[in-house]
């Protein structure tokens, strides 16, 4: 026990709140360290947590001396022991050196805070730009140096998340903080993220790279930052952004620049392959086996996979919409309605295989439908 | 003992000249009596109490254990909404206007609130504003769901449960209003000769200074909800961009609303606790005039500071840096009171029964949620902070350990009045100290969660913040439970205590509500206290010296 201590004290001699309190906390501590900030990967989050260390000394000074006093008096001043009133009221010199030393002792905070601020809102000079693009419930990415992009989404299995019944299945160790495609980006680099949302006000943040910033719908606000060391930093979206707030984490994967090259020209090649022929005439068998991935990317969390839906989200198995005018349903999926978001940032092939797919599953027979039909639709839209 | 206003009293049975004493039902839906209307808002605030401690029940019961085990993710952010909306609105405002009508005329030396309908008409605003609350839960799409803050575009989304909301908003802030304009008249009219402003009871002050605070800010809350709804059915374009609006409007408007509103919520605590420990320390507040221009600059200061609650959304640095200092700036009135109430222990001969106990675990709670506040205040940290556990954490040190228990203060300190018979202070204490273990076990580890980066409103977690989620449970459950203590305590004294009160139940309490008996007569001060005796309590209260002229 003793040595655990002082392995602590060691290692943190220069954090003497952050000891105090880890010393309060010992126990659940050694459960895990997850009491304090996420080791700093970048200059400005190793700023903020020596922010955080400097302002927790300055306040347990305070503390203790403040409450020192209120202590004594509690313990020595009471009528229990005899200790009769003396009935002082004011005392106009302490007053103001009570005023005046806190207001001093704040200059003192201040100082070094508005230089954090000043370097963290100073965006210039990044070698790449990054948009991040909020949606109901997921984040999409540009790399608009590089004219690719793709969406990142939650890639833990529903069945590890629902518990109510079985207890679940077994989570894994990055349980909700993980992801089907990080964002990837070079160390060392400044890399500049611009912020925008789709539909509602999401937040962008990663504690160990110190970035948080809002991601506003109809306006771009940018952050950045400059990572330090290989590797990979998980964040979670921070705003309130309706029922799936809780499921739509951000995973930094930070390559060494060699590496980050090679992932570039591989993504480039890749989308480059992966782009859909706009003039195809799609089979019904090509729509439909593509509709499934899209079905299962995206539409199966709420309307369940064998399409019977659940709580607010109704089902498609022989529903009016999925068996009823393509008009209709081409409408919904790209405008949404009620809980259902908007779905107009998937692409004209994927709406119309989703659709499709849709449309001639669980007992649905009601025809395919094309790409270009979706396209006639967006633009009467 | 010479008290010629409650000699009156006692000379007329009730009902003899007034013909609108109402017994029963109507005594209550007809109240104009300020103790009545008092006990009414009291009781309704308990209620809300109660039903929003039941949602955060449910809350924690969720975030027990990572996974999704009770609710669905959105049936749990209206619980989060619900439980922030009905604790603010339904239960600590409320509470403290409750207080005021009860205690500001007696400790003024007037006979009842300057309006004494209007006064019955804006607390009977607030059973329709709670039930359009909770009718909301049943609506199709369920209640609002997008957080107490209603930040759009997500309540422009939800169903017609934000309209119910919204009209429940418009009506809390009628009664708020009305419940202000009362306030401000009883104090500044109603006084008894010889107290000037600068020497009325502090909890006047607070209660002044809030009532104000209300009247500035309540109708910006309902112009903002109202151009939500206008968003929402009648195709303005307030808060959306596609439409030329802006969705961070609303939170300028909001928070210009919301950060005044924390200190309506705190003002009154501490006037409460500034009534209390003088009481119980048998000595004079220390600094008095300081704590009154503590109060107003915390007040004035509460105006310029909103930003605080947006660093995140991307304002400029000069911004940042603006509503950084001034924030930063609110730590030094508060630390005046800070120091001011410890100077008033310091060579006091105190004792500890319930209410002190309150008022010191207040001091102790509520600064270190300013501390927290000041963490936060700096904004790179905030950057970090924003929207985690640790904002939770700090905001409930300061509405919970600030306003809740300044308010169980104060219904120990003044059950003996109200009722006419003592608590038991063996279980008032127990329910001290169990509410005070339970609360830190609930909210001390959400600091930890807060700064190891959990989100807040989020119906589950990553396995990381296991361990400190199930604390907080366990506490929130223990801390839940003891408030039936409370409860139990209340309805005890209610029916006869531990026996009758006398007049003055505590030894150094000097302030006008301990000069009429225990109970209070219906009926007090119709004719006001005499000088002499306004005096004695203003001595006691240090702000008039022996020979001084009177003003």
């Amino acid at each position: 026990m003793r040595g655990a201590v002082m392995k602590v004290v060691r290692r943190q001699r220069r954090e003497l709140p952050v000891l105090l309190l880890s010393l309060c906390a010992s126990k659940v501590m050694a459960a895990g360290e997850f009491w304090t900030f996420t080791p700093p990967a970048s200059q400005i989050a190793r700023q903020i947590e020596g922010l955080h260390s400097y302002l927790m000394i300055i306040i347990l000074i305070i503390f203790f001396a403040v409450f020192g006093v209120m202590f004594y008096a509690i313990v020595r001043h009471r009528k229990s022991l005899g200790h009769t009133a003396k009935p002082f009221h004011e005392n106009t010199t302490i007053e103001i050196l009570w005023t005046l030393i806190p207001a001093l002792i704040l200059l003192g905070m201040a100082w070094p805070a508005a230089s954090v601020v000043l370097a963290q809102k100073d965006s210039r000079g990044a070698v790449m730009t990054i948009k991040a693009t909020g949606f109901q419930w997921f984040w999409a990415y540009e790399y608009l140096d590089f004219g690719f992009g793709f969406k990142s989404k939650l890639a833990t299995p529903q069945a590890q998340i629902d518990n109510h019944h079985t207890g679940g299945e077994s989570k894994n160790p990055h349980y909700l903080l993980e992801v089907d495609r990080e964002l990837v980006v070079p160390v060392g680099q400044k890399i500049r993220i611009l912020t925008t949302a789709n539909d509602v006000i999401h937040s962008w943040g990663v504690p160990a790279l110190g970035v948080k910033q809002d991601a506003i719908p109809g306006f771009i606000r940018d952050t950045w930052f400059k990572a330090e060391k290989v590797g990979t930093y998980r964040g979670q979206c921070v705003e309130l952004c309706g029922k799936g707030h809780a499921f739509m984490p951000i995973v930094v994967k930070v390559l060494s620049e060699p590496d980050f090259k090679r992932w570039i020209a591989d993504q480039q090649a890749h989308a480059k392959a992966m782009q859909d022929d706009p003039n195809k005439v799609w089979s019904a068998v090509e729509l439909i086996a593509r509709g499934r991935q899209v079905y299962e990317a995206n539409c199966q969390t709420c309307h369940q996979p064998n399409g019977k839906g659940g709580g607010p989200f109704p089902a498609l198995a022989g529903s009016k919409v999925a068996t009823g005018a393509k008009a209709d349903h081409v409408h919904i999926v790209l405008n949404g309605k009620n809980a259902m978001p908007a779905w107009s940032s998937l692409s004209d092939v994927e709406i119309a295989a989703v659709i499709s797919y849709e449309r001639n599953s669980w007992g649905n027979q009601a025809g395919i439908l094309q790409p270009s039909e979706v396209k006639t639709a967006r633009g009467a839209k | 003992m010479h008290s010629p206003s409650i000699a009156s009293t006692h000379l007329h049975t009730p009902g003899e000249h007034h013909a609108e004493h109402q017994t029963g039902w109507a005594r209550w839906l007809y109240a104009t009596n300020h103790k009545d209307i008092g006990t009414l808002y009291l009781w309704f605030a308990f209620a809300m109490f109660i039903t929003g401690g039941v949602m955060a029940l449910c809350i924690r019961a969720e975030l027990f254990q990572p996974g999704l085990q009770f609710w669905q993710p959105e049936f749990f952010n209206q619980l989060t909404t619900l439980h922030g909306i009905i604790m603010v609105f339904g239960a600590i405002m409320p509470a403290f206007t409750g207080l005021a009508n009860w205690m500001l005329p007696l400790m003024l030396g007037a006979p009842d609130m300057a309006f004494a309908r209007m006064n019955n008409w804006s607390f009977w605003l607030l059973p329709p504003a709670a039930a359009l609350l909770l009718i909301s839960l049943f609506v199709p799409g369920g209640a609002p769901a997008g957080g107490w803050t209603l930040y759009p575009p997500l309540s422009a989304q939800a169903g017609m449960g934000m309209d119910l909301a919204i009209f429940s908003i418009h009506l809390l802030g009628l009664s708020s209003i009305m419940g202000s304009i009362n306030i401000i008249t009883t104090i500044l009219n109603m006084r008894a000769p010889g107290m000037t402003l600068l020497r009325m009871p502090l909890f006047a002050w607070t209660s002044l200074v809030t009532a104000y605070l209300l009247i500035a800010v309540a109708p910006v809350l309902a112009g903002a909800v109202t151009m939500l709804l206008t968003d929402r059915h009648f195709g303005t374009h307030f808060f959306n961009a596609a439409g030329g609006g802006d969705p961070v409007l609303f939170q300028h408007i909001f928070w210009f609303f919301g950060h005044p509103e924390v200190y309506i919520m705190a003002l009154p605590a501490f006037g409460i606790v500034s009534q209390i420990i003088p009481t119980f320390a048998r000595k004079p507040l220390f600094g008095y005039v300081s704590m009154v221009y503590a109060t107003c600059s915390i007040a004035i200061l509460s105006f310029m500071v909103w930003g605080h609650h947006m660093f995140a959304v991307g304002m400029p640095a000069t911004a940042q840096l603006f509503f950084m200092f001034l924030t930063m700036l609110i730590a030094v009135p508060t630390g005046v009171k800070v120091f001011n109430w410890i100077a008033t222990m310091w060579q006091g001969s105190m004792t500890f029964e319930t209410p002190m106990l309150f008022a010191i675990g207040f001091v102790c709670l509520f600064t270190v949620g300013g501390f927290s506040g000041l963490v936060l205040s700096i904004a790179p940290i905030d950057t970090q902070m924003q929207d985690t556990y640790y904002v939770v954490a700090h905001f409930h040190y300061v509405l919970v350990a600030g306003a809740l228990f300044s308010l169980f203060a104060a219904v120990y300190y003044w059950l003996p009045k109200w009722t006419g018979y003592m608590y038991h202070e063996g279980r008032g204490k127990l329910h001290f100290w169990w509410s005070m273990i339970w609360f830190n076990v609930t909210f001390f580890p959400m600091h930890f969660l807060g700064l190891a980066g959990m989100p807040r409103r989020i119906p589950d977690y990553a396995l990381q913040f296991t361990q400190f989620n199930s604390l907080a449970t366990v506490g929130a459950f223990c801390f839940g439970l003891g408030q039936l203590l409370f409860l139990f305590n209340v309805l005890h004294t209610i029916r006869g205590g531990v026996g009758p009160a006398p007049a003055q139940p505590w030894e150094g309490g000097n302030t006008l509500e301990w000069e009429v008996p225990s109970p209070a007569p219906h009926h007090t001060w119709e004719s006001p206290p005499d000088i002499a005796m306004v005096r004695r309590g203003l001595i006691a209260q240090a702000v008039y010296h022996e020979g001084e002229d009177e003003a």
